[in-house]
């Protein structure tokens, strides 16, 4: 009886110290992480080698989901084809919709790519613009003052170290936000083709040009008689390279860096990535593997 | 040496040095100078940067200002009533089919017949056929409740209340209470929409069980357990309107299912989820249409209990666990089921073997079983190939003296046996194509019919979530 009780209480009080951030992709997570230090304990729903578009709505997310005090996603309908059946499924009322443990980065930075027309015959559009936000490592800035300050609303007792913890990360990352651009200087007007428009935000940080997408729509396998296509239109504006995220299949950029004798150069799109185990590794590794493809 | 002389080389040794020193004064003077230009500049481009930091601040402060200020004017533009429309969603399903044996002498030999057939269980007719439409309609209804519908428009032209339900956003503490008619959340397949399945119709032991699907119509109370690991427990009650159920006209609770589902992660590639379900209702007057061994027609009805469990896995891999690529599912169901009551047999002749227009009851009892598993593999983006197998085992029923077997055939024991391939190819994840072969020996020994589908599954419109 004694161990029952004792067994219900560790069931019903997971630790409390700590506010749970559930994350849905990993940047956001290490974002958290950065602010709040050890005042939160943040996980992430998916890994930097799957497609945030597509995830299952697992049990193991439903369940995490209904302890966590701040759901953490995207926006901009990224995460539409799974978080919605998470959130109703885990019977939590604090990261539902319009609660102020649901937050949603892609609100707090200017979207690129806004489409002019919606329509499914364009692929897999987003009507907010694009989602992948994290390639620019200005909107961290953005998106962690606002996510600050929703974890001290949260969390009020802990406020005083969120603003703190956001201050110190400004701090350090504006500095290096200087050197990466230091860095990336001879990448400026560069011409790059990518597998998946999954990069506005990389291009018009570094202002490398994108001269043509593997993809023939946003989410469609491209085929071999359209890769040879953009390989034909693609010559005449020389691209030195061509770009794809870690998740992506591996094919269609291989297939383009061989018939283009141009580098495949895989960036690791979101923090867990190969060499990119935290946000900074995430930049530091994209600069240098794109200023290793100009060599 | 003279002194003097001695005295004026000093001096004239001094006097050398003079300019040295004043030179050395001047040097001096510029390099505080330098100095304090540097210090100044130093200062000066200190200051430069900070401002430039403000300004980049404010600027995206003022971006991020003048951004919102024009989502506010457009959502201010578009404060129109249909804002608030719902999402409103259509699945599109049809199929050609081709089998061996005519579609309309089908029947599930040992097993009572589950009701009138429905578009999503074994072919109904053969060539060109529209499967269900089906038509869903959305939203919160407030910050407490979200409301879903969902309408099957089917080939003979009527349009099915498939479910129509709330369910609550906020009770708390885990809970979830779903209220109207809503598929019952028992096993894994009958809560996913037939649009969703691998195989273009339901498993033989959904037919065969529950009709090809389980809807309650009532209330359900679901709660997810605060643990690490998922634990859900799930409650049902409501009116038995549908198989096994049927035709119970008094008040309170008709139908009562209870269901406990746990799952989990193993590793990154890795996800599963099990459960164990269980139905209990009370048919009043639960009838089918049969002939006896003579061929003449009968109504045979049973009221009693009907009691089913139902055991549930599913397995999914796929490498990372990003399924883009490659990815493989398992899944399968076992059903138990045992009905204890009395059993009548209405002759619709006035004479005949099973007692004529009288009718004669006897008791009965039976206990049957049955079982899917069904691998689908995902070997390159957008195509898949499946394999189910299915397998019931109908037992022998008891009953007499009253009754005998020549007056109830259908219920004849029978092993109903089914395999069936499927490839299906998607251009997104809106289209479907299938393709699927099946030899279903459902109709009893040496009635063997082969199936062959041609299918398509189209999503437009608001699209939601698709579970598990």
């Amino acid at each position: 009886m004694r161990f029952a009780i004792l067994l219900l209480a560790a069931l019903a009080l997971p630790a409390q110290a700590a506010l749970k951030v559930f994350s849905t992709v990993p940047e956001w997570a290490a974002l958290a992480r950065e602010i709040g230090g050890d005042k939160v304990a943040a996980t992430s729903a998916t890994t930097a080698l799957q497609d945030p578009h597509h995830v299952d709505a697992r049990p193991s997310l439903i369940a995490r989901a209904r302890n966590a005090d701040l759901l953490l996603a995207t926006g901009a309908e990224l995460e539409v084809g799974w978080l919605p059946v998470v959130q109703r499924e885990s019977g939590n009322p604090r990261i539902q919709g319009g609660q102020p443990g649901y937050f949603e980065a892609a609100a707090c930075v200017r979207l690129l790519d806004v489409p002019g027309r919606l329509d499914r015959a364009d692929g897999d559009v987003h009507a907010a613009g694009n989602p992948h936000i994290q390639t620019d490592p200005r909107n961290m800035l953005q998106v962690g003052e606002a996510l600050a300050v929703r974890m001290a609303e949260l969390d009020p007792a802990n406020a005083a170290a969120y603003r703190a913890g956001y201050a110190n990360f400004a701090e350090r990352w504006r500095a290096q936000i200087r050197r990466w651009e230091a860095q990336a200087a001879p990448l400026r007007g560069v011409a790059v083709v990518s597998q998946h428009k999954a990069w506005p935000y990389l291009l018009d940080w570094l202002g490398l040009r994108e001269v043509a997408t593997l993809e023939p729509k946003p989410g469609v396998e491209p085929s071999v008689a359209h890769l040879a296509r953009v390989r034909e239109q693609a010559a005449q504006s020389r691209p030195r390279m061509v770009i794809r995220a870690a998740y992506n299949p591996a094919r269609p950029a291989e297939w383009f860096a061989r018939e283009a004798r141009v580098p495949a150069v895989v960036l690791p799109f979101s923090v867990g990535a190969p060499e990119a185990d935290n946000l900074t590794a995430l930049f530091e590794t994209t600069v240098q593997r794109l200023l290793g493809a100009l060599q | 040496m003279k002194p003097v002389s001695l005295f004026a080389l000093a001096a004239a040794g001094a006097l050398g040095a003079l300019p040295a020193l004043a030179a050395d004064a001047g040097l001096q003077a510029l390099r505080e100078e330098i100095a304090q230009m540097r210090k100044s500049y130093e200062q000066r481009i200190e200051a430069l940067e900070k401002r430039l930091v403000q300004a980049e601040a404010t600027s995206t402060q003022a971006r991020v200002a003048a951004d919102q200020a024009a989502n506010q004017t457009t959502r201010a533009g578009e404060g129109k009533a249909n804002a608030f429309n719902p999402e409103i969603g259509l699945n599109l399903q049809g199929a050609l089919t081709k089998t061996t044996r005519d579609p309309a002498t089908w029947t599930m030999r040992g097993f009572v017949p589950p009701g009138e057939p429905d578009e999503i269980g074994p072919p109904r007719r053969r060539g060109f056929t529209a499967q269900e439409t089906e038509l869903t309609v959305a939203a919160n209804v407030d910050p407490n409740f979200r409301g879903y519908l969902n309408l099957a428009l089917t080939p003979g032209n009527a349009v099915e209340l498939e479910e129509a339900y709330f369910h609550t956003l906020g009770l708390g503490a885990g809970l979830t209470v779903k209220g109207g008619r809503f598929l019952s959340g028992i096993g894994y397949q009958n809560e996913i929409h037939p649009h969703a399945w691998d195989f273009a119709d339901a498993p033989l032991a959904y037919t065969a069980f529950v009709g090809n699907k389980l809807t309650a119509e009532g209330l359900q109370l679901k709660w997810l357990a605060p643990t690490e690991s998922f634990l859900e427990l799930g409650l049902e009650a409501g009116r038995d309107n549908s198989f096994p159920g049927g035709a119970r006209n008094k008040g309170g609770s008709g139908l009562g299912a209870a269901f406990a589902h746990i799952g989990g992660d193993v590793g990154a590639s890795s996800s599963w989820r099990g459960g164990l379900s269980y139905i209990a209702t009370r048919p009043g007057a639960r009838s089918y249409a049969g002939v006896d061994a003579s061929g003449l027609a009968t109504t045979v009805s049973f009221a009693g209990d009907s009691r089913t469990a139902v055991a549930d896995f599913v397995w999914k891999w796929a490498p990372d666990g990003n399924a883009k690529e490659r990815s493989f599912k398992l899944q399968g169901e076992y059903f138990h089921r045992t009905e204890d009551g009395r059993l009548s047999c209405v002759e619709r002749d006035t004479s005949g073997a099973c007692g004529g227009a009288a009718g004669r009851a006897d008791s009965y009892r039976s206990t049957q079983s049955g079982y899917y598993l069904q691998g689908v593999w995902q070997f390159m983006p957008r195509w898949r190939l499946g394999y189910r197998h299915d397998r019931l085992d109908s037992g022998t029923p008891s009953f007499g003296p009253t009754l005998v077997a020549t007056d109830l055939p259908q219920l004849a024991s029978w092993k109903p046996q089914r395999n069936t391939l499927m490839a299906d190819y998607a251009t997104s994840e809106f289209a479907r194509l299938r393709f699927q072969l099946a030899r279903d020996s459902s109709r009893g020994a040496g009635l063997a019919d082969n199936q062959v589908w041609l299918q398509y599954v189209m999503s437009l419109g608001a699209h939601g979530a698709h579970k598990f």
